[in-house]
């Protein structure tokens, strides 16, 4: 990595955890939600340093949805603006923060007392051809359980998120034999 | 640039996340505190690869705790939308039974 590479780097860190700690400091969810944004912004721009564009890609653009979808969360849950409302909702503070620092300093001591191997190993000529490859050849079960999660995951947030699910239709049991609607409709069954 | 110094970026990541995991209140805030751990664990998995094994199982480790990241959140999602539906608030508080 060139010196200029080297040192967008470090800046790329210090914004990240800098970010990364506005979210629980700022005193409104929607600058929390930007923060947070740019702290996975952050990373992702590392992770394309670090010659892993596909990942660091997918990063970025999955994790700047995802901050979209969460400010409308907010919004709609809040009953307000959010910007404009300074709060704070927290319970342990002290108990928290003790708790954070004692898990960076075991992990810190960690990272310095192991004796990571010295040089660095050449990586493959096209990281992200590599990378498919190998999701379609030797790594394919990773894919194969991803995909049945994915769709696992749909199934159950439908099911969680439903207004009216088939337990409000047919009683805690099922057994209800007509479904228990506010509208009967349907042919009549 | 070194590994440890990275790792050490990826640990500050994780401890905030953690501080707010542990802390907050609102269902929404304590995701994104889970959302900052994994944020560390992935850049940790990026400066694995880069520094110690630049090959393609490093990168598929990386895709599976991404998608472990998605699956969190829109389970959140639908939690938090249960949870205000059912309480009225999207206090971590307010589900602390599962009882209606």
């Amino acid at each position: 990595m060139t010196l200029i590479g080297e040192v967008f780097f470090w800046v790329l860190g210090a914004t990240a955890v800098l970010s990364g700690a506005a979210v629980f400091w700022v005193n409104s969810m929607a600058r929390a939600t930007y923060a947070l944004a740019i702290s996975f912004v952050a990373v992702g721009l590392q992770l394309l340093l670090l010659d892993q564009a596909y990942l660091g890609v997918i990063t970025i653009l999955m994790m700047v949805m995802e901050m979209a979808v969460m400010a409308v969360y907010m919004i709609m849950f809040m009953g307000m603006n959010p910007a404009l409302m300074p709060m704070s909702m927290v319970h342990d503070k002290r108990l928290s923060l003790v708790t954070a620092l004692v898990t960076f300093a075991l992990l810190a001591a960690g990272i310095l007392l192991t004796p990571w191997p010295s040089g660095r190993p050449a990586p493959t000529e096209d990281v992200t051809v590599a990378l498919g490859m190998a999701l379609m050849e030797p790594k394919m079960l990773a894919m194969i359980v991803l995909s049945p999660v994915m769709v696992a995951t749909i199934v159950a947030g439908v099911s969680l998120s439903l207004h009216r699910g088939r337990y409000d239709r047919y009683g805690d049991d099922l057994e209800r034999a007509a479904a228990d609607d506010p509208q009967p409709g349907g042919v009549g069954r | 640039m070194t590994l440890e110094a990275v790792l050490l970026i990826a640990a500050a990541l994780f401890s905030v996340g953690l501080y707010g995991a542990i802390s907050q209140q609102v269902v929404v805030m304590v995701m994104m505190g889970l959302e900052l751990m994994l944020n560390g664990v992935i850049l940790a998995a990026g400066a694995f690869w880069w520094f110690l094994s630049p090959e393609p199982t490093g990168q598929v480790l990386l895709l599976v705790v991404i998608a472990a990241m998605t699956v969190e959140m829109a389970m959140g999602f639908a939690v938090a939308t249960l949870v205000h539906r059912a309480r009225g608030s999207d206090m971590t508080d307010s589900a602390s039974e599962l009882k209606r």
